[in-house]
């Protein structure tokens, strides 16, 4: 009983949320509510019993991600912002869409089959901690998706470097 | 009494429905991209949910990388709005059309 409560709460807090990033004029809000909102998701995280992920969310999402889109929001000229309008021309047409992904999705949902259980309950990853059960499975089964994800940072981290800098003067 | 799966997923349905909403309707390329996180966040919710109901850790193996993917896609789609200020000194996506679209 206390569980779904708390599920009420954390889902209904990230509804809301959600909803308010999408529709405050002002950018500098928007990434405020953003930072609440990650803090809820990594709520239901731990909630799910995935402790990691929910530290991986708040440091990376929160501490990384945000301050980025803080900083560039800062560039923004924010009186010009706060008067016009906060949609485009398209505004109905991606109301519409959204809203008939959702009915179509939810429909979808009601003949959902959940695969067999695996071996990973509960018990043993208790047993095992969390951390360690997704470090071996991480470092062992997955070390070739590991490593391109490292060359995909690398990636980014000279892109950014190349987009963002001054063309040089030649 | 534990909570059934289908609200998770209904939960993270609704997180990436509007995501898609405000990608589609909004016009400042910031808040786009916030949608984009928005999206992003909707199918780990789900992949972990999941990963916690199967038993197996390999959804939340592939959330990891959903998230250093999206960390890998929010900086350089935030280097694009730079150069982008730099050349016309706008963020709305309206306002942006050399290449005739």
């Amino acid at each position: 009983m206390v569980s779904i409560g708390f599920f009420i709460y954390f889902a209904f807090a990230i509804v809301v949320l959600s909803l308010l990033v999408v529709t405050r004029r002002n950018p500098v809000h928007s990434v405020l509510w953003m930072l609440l909102l990650f803090f809820h998701i990594a709520g239901v995280y731990l909630f799910l019993n995935a402790e990691f992920m929910a530290a991986i969310q708040v440091i990376v999402y929160a501490g990384g991600i945000l301050v980025l889109f803080l900083f560039v929001v800062l560039l923004m000229n924010l009186r010009e912002e706060l008067s016009i309008g906060k949609y485009t021309t398209f505004g109905p047409t991606g109301f519409t869409f959204a809203l008939g992904l959702f009915v179509a999705v939810s429909m979808a949902l009601s003949s959902f089959i959940a695969a067999p259980p695996g071996k990973y309950s509960i018990d043993l990853i208790k047993q095992e901690t969390h951390v360690k059960a997704l470090g071996k499975l991480l470092y062992t089964e997955f070390i070739y998706p590991f490593e391109i994800a490292s060359l995909i940072l690398l990636v980014a981290m000279i892109g950014a470097i190349v987009l963002a800098k001054r063309r040089l003067k030649s | 009494m534990a909570v059934p799966l289908s609200w998770y997923m209904l939960l993270s349905l609704a997180v990436f429905s509007i995501g898609v909403f405000g990608f589609l309707s909004r016009r400042n390329i910031i808040i786009m991209l916030m949608s984009i996180e928005l999206m992003l966040n909707g199918v780990n919710i789900n992949l972990i949910a999941l990963s916690h109901y199967i038993q197996d850790l390999r959804g939340q193996i592939l959330a990891f990388f959903v998230i250093a993917v999206a960390a890998a896609e929010a900086a350089i789609g935030l280097a694009i709005v730079i150069a982008m200020f730099r050349n016309r000194a706008t963020a709305h996506v309206d306002e942006i059309k050399e290449m005739q679209g």
